[in-house]
């Protein structure tokens, strides 16, 4: 039996986090951000946005745990969740 | 996770699937089980049998209009009757109202009101039929599959939708992993330990993999609005109710305008829908009966189209006059819809449900193996150690225990609740709870004596007791009702589904016994090989 380092539990438990907690938070700013863009009526917009926020969750989830380590994880969720807010912070403070 | 992208999904697949599999084969096997679930319900009121044994000879807009004439008398104030008009799947009228909410009532009395304000019309005679046991039948399992039980619904619907998440991340990491999935599909090696159950999980996954990728998929959409509110919160603010009324236009509620106005005859409003979509209407709601904003609202029957929102036509209550029909759906709605009903299957015919059904049981299976696998792999790390008389490790044993009350124990609860149906007294207070309650006091003494002993005897006990009760159930409805299957097989088309319902359990009952038997030919086995060469080590297989 191989004995599991802390080194390896913590990287796991790090993933863990970003995948459910910070795909989270990604998916919801990317699933806002497809319904403004959407050239559709609101209706629609939101139905295929909230139909197409599980396929991107899932991608998420999957690429953090995909990805060399849990680090570059954490900096991938962090940063394109940081960019993609900012440009729905922006968008939704011009529009108000 | 180092070591490459598909070493990384197979640790994904595992443990995403791992942790949710005993809820998941909950979910899976209650919803599987909804497919049938007016069956269900009917099997369980066997009360209502003898009514539905001869085929309705009465035009639908004559059993409307009977059950009108019940409701004027019964509830000609209530806020909104509900007719069901019978068709295929459903040989009796079934109807039922709500009333205005008193105050001060909780939501519970609320429902448990609701429960005891209906009655059933015989369509044949117009009378009504014995009142049927107090049940909630199919419904229960329908529920039990998304809502779970014990705690409120919100609760459980973010519980069983975080658990079909995982089951998403599974599916897919999955097919990652296997890099020659048609070649799985057509590999099996019995009798191979390990492999063998690998082989069958794969089979299993393959086989019906579009439709295990659909069904979760779809199950999250059934609920998306809840669990992903970014979208919706970012066009509507906080006006959920205006996204709710626009994605779902069809919903519109009408004020009653408190002053009477007799309902118009319903058979003309009955007869226009008739011949509009060339088959009678299955469902009717008046909402606002006798008053001047009443409203009828004619629904066609399922099974039409994909879609779960079928066609309504709208009178007005009051002069009978048909109103402007609902917009279509723009495609994007509808295509929601779809994949909806997709989940529901409402659109499907007799043999594409059962094909439905037996996916579902793929399903079960592929959940159950792929949690016996985990077992059997993690075992075989400690056959040193328990070669050498020691124990396996901690996480084994609950594994297994919690393998064995899910996967032979849950046949137990839903075997149980079906004994407890015929069982209990008919008369007996809050008898639909009593029901439900027998479902999990048999799961939770399955667990129970699993996590106590979780033995390969163990396996065997738990498997022969659900194969007894599932098996016993047509003989359990010999002795209780005048339906059996003596009766049912040989009787009209309405008591097709109660000779049905006794034969899938039969036949599921059966397999349930064959595995039992299996394993203990498996147990003898061993046993023989261990005698002659007392220095080998022991073959390690969980079950």
């Amino acid at each position: 039996m191989t004995t599991l380092t802390w080194r390896y539990r913590g990287g796991v438990a790090a993933r863990t986090v970003a995948a459910i907690g910070g795909g989270y938070v990604l998916t919801s700013i990317a699933s806002a951000l497809i319904a403004i863009a959407l050239p559709l009526p609101r209706a629609d917009a939101v139905s295929i946005a909230t139909l197409l926020s599980f396929v991107v969750y899932t991608c998420v989830i999957l690429w953090v745990f995909a990805t060399g380590s849990a680090l570059r994880a954490w900096i991938g969720v962090v940063a394109s969740s940081a960019v993609l807010g900012a440009l729905l912070w922006w968008i939704v403070g011009r529009t108000a | 996770m180092k070591e490459g992208l598909r070493q990384s999904m197979a640790w994904v697949h595992t443990w995403s699937g791992l942790l949710v599999c005993w809820l998941l084969l909950l979910v899976f096997m209650g919803g599987t089980a909804a497919y049938y679930k007016h069956e269900i319900t009917f099997w369980m009121k066997p009360e209502l049998h003898k009514a539905a044994d001869a085929p309705s000879r009465v035009a639908p807009s004559e059993s409307a209009t009977l059950a009108v004439r019940e409701l004027q008398q019964r509830a000609p104030t209530a806020n909104a009757w509900f007719l069901d008009l019978p068709h295929e799947r459903n040989p009796l009228i079934y109807a039922s109202w709500t009333n205005p909410p008193k105050k001060g009532m909780t939501r519970e009395e609320r429902r448990a009101a609701f429960r005891t304000q209906n009655f059933t019309l015989d369509p044949m005679t117009g009378e009504k039929t014995a009142a049927p046991r107090d049940t909630r039948g199919g419904e229960f399992l329908y529920r039990l599959h998304f809502d779970l039980y014990y705690m409120s619904a919100i609760w459980g619907r973010w519980i069983v939708g975080v658990a079909a998440m995982f089951m998403l991340v599974a599916i897919v990491s999955g097919v990652i992993t296997h890099k020659r999935i048609f070649k799985d599909f057509f590999t099996f090696r019995p009798k191979k330990g390990q492999r063998s159950w690998l082989d069958a999980h794969n089979a299993t996954a393959v086989l019906a993999l579009p439709f295990h990728l659909m069904i979760t998929y779809t199950g999250i959409v059934t609920l998306m609005f809840m669990y992903m509110p970014a979208p919706t919160k970012a066009l509507y603010g906080t006006e959920q109710n205006t996204m709710f009324s626009e994605v779902f236009p069809n919903a519109e509620r009408v004020k009653p305008a408190k002053e009477f106005a007799p309902l118009a005859d319903i058979a003309p409003m009955l007869l226009q829908a008739e011949r509009a979509w060339g088959q009678a209407p299955s469902r009717v709601v008046v909402t606002n009966p006798n008053d001047a904003n009443a409203r009828v609202e004619l629904h066609r029957p399922t099974g039409q189209q994909l879609s779960n929102i079928e066609p309504t036509m709208t009178f007005d209550g009051a002069s009978g006059a048909q109103l402007s029909g609902a917009k279509p759906l723009s495609t994007s709605l509808d295509a929601r819809a779809a994949i909806y009903g997709l989940h529901v299957a409402h659109f499907a015919d007799p043999l594409l449900r059962a094909l439905f059904f037996v996916c579902g049981l793929a399903g079960t299976a592929m959940v159950a193996t792929g949690a016996l696998l985990w077992g059997v792999k993690e075992r075989q790390k400690y056959a040193k150690v328990v070669a050498r008389g020691g124990r396996v490790g901690f996480g084994v044993r609950l594994v297994d225990a919690l393998n064995i009350g899910a996967i032979a124990g849950l046949p137990i609860a839903f075997a149980a609740y079906f004994w407890a149906n015929r069982l209990l007294p008919v008369e007996m207070a809050s008898r639909t709870n009593a029901e439900a309650n027998w479902f999990f006091i048999a799961w939770g003494l399955a667990a129970l004596l699993a996590q106590v002993r979780p033995t390969r005897m163990m396996w065997r006990i738990q498997l022969t007791v659900g194969a007894v009760m599932l098996a016993g159930i047509p003989v359990l409805n010999a002795f209780t009702t005048d339906t059996h299957l003596g009766v049912t097989l040989f009787g009209g088309p309405g008591l097709r589904p109660v000779a049905a319902f006794d034969l899938v359990v039969l036949a599921l009952g059966l397999l349930l016994g064959w595995a039992a038997w299996w394993l203990g030919r498996k147990a003898k086995k061993q046993a023989a090989a261990k005698q002659p060469a007392t220095t080998q080590s022991t073959p390690l297989e969980a079950a």
